[in-house]
C-alpha cells in the first residue's frame, strides 16, 4: 500500500500550489521588488550626499583675514594683539561658532598650490590668514558678523557656502521623500497583486473552500494556507527582484564613487578587471562602497515582500470567508 | 419532562423553524415551514418523504450551513440564532455529513478526502494516516485510496464519503441518500456501519427515498411533506 508521492496532499488540501501557481504572482512581485531596490538605491544615494554635503558644511565659512601679523592699536593707543587674534577672538565668541581655527603656513601653501605653484611658500607674496569656522547647528548670522569683523579688524572678509548647501541638501531630502513614496506606492502594488492572486484562487477553489469550512475549518485555517502560499510566493518574488537589482545598483554604485566614497576605497577601484575572479572581487570591493541603507535594504527586500504576502492574504481570505455562515 | 431539562438532552431541537432560501437576491419559497421536533442524544431518525420535501434542507440547517430564517434551532444545546460565528467550526467539527452529492475535493485522492476533517482537527499525522486507512478499510477501498474522486464510480465516492463522515467519529451524524449509489450487499453494509455508530453514542440522521431499506431497519421516522413534518413516529 505505497501511496505515490505526488498525490500525496499533506499540508495543500486546498490545492492552492494550483489555485496559486508559482509563475505570475512571483514575477510581478519581482518587478516590484526590483522597483523598490532602485527607489531605496535613490535614497540611499540621497542620503549619502546629504551627509556628505554637511560634512563639508561645517567648514562652509571660511575668513580671510589681509596683513594677519599687524598689532591693533589699543583704546590708549598702545599696539595690542595682532589682526589675526583679534578676528579669532571675536569669533570664538560669535554664537553659532563651534570652532575657529586659522590655517598653518604649509596648510595655506598646499590650498594655494594650483595658483602659486610649489614654490609659493618662497614667494614674498603677502598672504592672508585663512580661518576655518566650524559651525554648530544653524550657524551664525553671516552678515552681522561679517559686519562686527570689519569694524574691529577692517578688511576682515568672510565668506560662506552655507546657503547653497543649504538649498542642495533640501533638493536631496526631496528627493529622499519621493524615493520613500515610490517605495510606498510598489509596497501597495505588490499587495495589489497578492490579493489579485488570492483573489483568483479563491474563485479557482471556491467549492473545495466550502466544503472545508462544511468540515469544521476555521478562518484562521483557511486563511493560513492561502497565506503560507502567498508567502512563500512573494518572498520567491522579492528574491528575485533584489538578485536582479544587484548588478544594476553595483554599477550605480561604481558611478557615484568618487562623490561619496572616502579616497581609499575609490583608488581600491580596479581600472579593467579582465578575468572572472577579479570582477568578482571587485564587485566585492564595491559592495563596501555601497550606502548602509541599501547593504541593509536589499536582504530586507524578500522579507518584506513575504509579510506583504503573509498579511495581505490573511486579510483578503477573511474578508471573502466572512460571506459563508 | 420539563423544557429545560429536556432541552439539554435533546442533541437537535426545532421550535417552529421556517427556512426560506433566496432566489437571485430574492426571497423565494418556504423549504421549510414551522419545523418543531427534538432528537435525544444518542437518537436514531429515518428522514423521509418525497423528492422536494426539504429533506436535504433540513439536514443542511442541523450542519450548520444555514440558518433559520424563522424559530429557534438547537444543536448540542447551543442555540443557532445567537451563536458567534466563531463558535460555529468547533461544534461543526463534531458532526458528520454525507452530501447527497458527495462534494469530496476533487483535486485529492480517497486517502486524503478521508484525511481531511482529521488534518482540520490537527491530529497528529500517524494517527491521521491510521484513522484514515482503517475507515477506507472498512468501506472497502483499500485498493483505490490514491483515486482522485473522478477516477472512481459513484458507489465508491459515495463509499470515501461516507468514510469521511465518519472518520472523526461525530457524536451527530447526519446522511442524505447515503445508499443512492450503493448496491443491497453495500447498503446492508452501510446500515450496520451507522447502527455501530448509533450503538455506540452517536445521533444518527438518515435521509432517504429507499423504503426498503427503512422497512429492513424499523426505528423512528420524521417524514416530510412540501417542507412540512407529517408524522413523527
Ligand atoms: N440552494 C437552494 N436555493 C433555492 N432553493 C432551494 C435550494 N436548495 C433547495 N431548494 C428548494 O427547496 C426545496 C426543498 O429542497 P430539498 O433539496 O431540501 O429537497 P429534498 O427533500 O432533499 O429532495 P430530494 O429527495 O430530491 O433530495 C425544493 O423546492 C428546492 O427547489
Ligand atoms: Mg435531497
Amino acid at each position: 500500500m505505497t501511496r505515490s508521492a505526488d498525490r500525496r496532499a499533506g499540508s495543500d488540501d486546498l490545492g492552492l500550489r494550483r489555485a496559486l501557481d508559482d509563475r505570475m504572482l512571483p514575477v510581478l512581485v519581482a518587478a516590484m521588488a526590483f522597483l523598490a531596490a532602485l527607489a531605496l538605491a535613490g535614497s540611499g544615494g540621497a542620503s549619502a550626499l546629504v551627509k556628505h554635503w554637511q560634512e563639508g558644511a561645517a567648514a562652509a565659512v571660511t575668513v580671510q583675514v589681509p596683513t594677519p601679523s599687524t598689532l591693533l592699536p589699543r583704546t590708549d593707543g598702545t599696539p595690542g594683539q595682532t589682526r589675526l587674534d583679534r578676528a579669532l577672538a571675536l569669533l570664538r565668541a560669535a554664537p553659532g561658532v563651534a570652532q575657529a581655527q586659522a590655517l598653518s603656513e604649509t596648510e595655506l601653501t598646499e590650498l594655494l598650490k594650483p595658483w602659486l605653484g610649489s614654490g609659493g611658500a618662497g614667494t614674498a607674496l603677502p598672504l592672508p590668514a585663512v580661518i576655518q569656522v566650524r559651525l554648530t547647528g544653524s550657524g551664525p548670522d553671516v552678515a552681522a558678523l561679517q559686519t562686527t569683523l570689519e569694524a574691529a579688524v577692517p578688511g576682515t572678509l568672510v565668506e560662506s557656502h552655507g546657503a547653497w548647501v543649504q538649498r542642495l541638501a533640501v533638493l536631496a531630502r526631496s528627493l529622499q521623500a519621493c524615493a520613500w513614496l515610490a517605495l510606498a506606492v510598489v509596497a501597495g502594488v505588490a499587495a495589489a497583486v497578492v490579493m489579485v492572486g488570492v483573489r483568483t484562487g479563491l474563485l479557482a477553489r471556491r467549492e473545495s473552500i466550502e466544503i472545508v469550512h462544511g468540515l469544521g475549518a476555521t478562518d484562521g485555517y483557511i486563511a493560513g494556507r492561502f497565506a503560507a502560499r502567498a508567502t512563500w510566493l512573494a518572498g520567491l518574488g522579492g528574491l528575485l527582484g533584489a538578485l536582479l537589482a544587484l548588478p544594476v545598483l553595483l554599477a550605480l554604485a561604481t558611478l557615484a564613487a568618487p562623490f561619496v566614497a572616502t579616497p581609499q576605497t575609490a583608488a581600491a577601484l580596479p581600472v579593467s578587471p579582465t578575468t572572472l575572479a577579479a570582477l568578482a572581487s571587485a564587485w566585492l570591493a564595491q559592495l563596501k562602497t555601497m550606502p548602509a541603507e541599501l547593504l541593509v535594504g536589499l536582504p530586507v527586500l524578500p522579507a518584506a515582500a513575504a509579510i506583504i504576502g503573509f498579511f495581505t492574504a490573511q486579510a483578503t481570505v477573511r474578508g471573502w470567508l466572512r460571506r459563508l455562515p | 419532562m420539563g423544557q429545560v431539562a429536556n432541552g439539554l438532552r435533546d442533541m437537535v431541537r426545532l421550535e417552529a423553524v421556517g427556512l426560506q432560501y433566496e432566489r437571485a437576491g430574492r426571497p423565494g419559497a418556504d423549504a421549510l415551514r414551522d419545523l418543531s421536533f427534538e432528537i435525544p442524544d444518542g437518537g436514531f431518525r429515518w428522514l423521509l418523504g418525497p423528492s422536494g420535501a426539504g429533506k436535504s434542507s433540513l439536514l443542511r440547517l442541523l450542519h450548520l450551513a444555514v440558518r433559520p430564517t424563522r424559530g429557534q434551532l438547537q444543536v448540542f444545546g447551543q442555540n443557532m440564532s445567537h451563536a458567534k460565528r466563531g463558535d460555529l467550526p468547533d461544534i461543526r467539527r463534531r458532526i458528520g455529513m454525507v452530501f447527497q452529492d458527495f462534494r469530496l475535493l476533487p483535486h485529492l485522492s480517497a486517502f486524503d478526502n478521508v484525511a481531511l476533517p482529521l488534518r482540520i482537527a490537527r491530529l497528529p499525522e500517524d494517527q491521521i494516516r491510521a484513522d484514515a486507512m482503517e475507515m477506507l478499510r472498512w468501506v472497502g477501498l483499500a485498493k483505490l485510496v490514491d483515486s482522485r474522486p473522478a477516477e472512481l464510480s459513484g458507489g465508491e465516492q459515495q463509499r470515501v464519503a461516507i468514510a469521511r463522515a465518519v472518520v472523526g467519529r461525530p457524536s451527530l451524524l447526519l446522511a442524505d441518500e447515503p445508499t443512492g449509489n450503493l448496491d443491497d450487499v453495500q447498503a446492508e453494509r452501510l446500515m450496520l456501519l451507522l447502527r455501530e455508530m448509533n450503538r455506540l453514542g452517536a445521533t444518527v440522521v438518515v435521509a432517504t427515498h429507499n423504503e426498503a431499506l427503512v422497512a429492513r431497519h424499523p426505528g423512528r421516522q420524521l417524514r416530510l411533506a412540501h417542507g412540512r413534518l407529517v408524522s413523527d413516529d
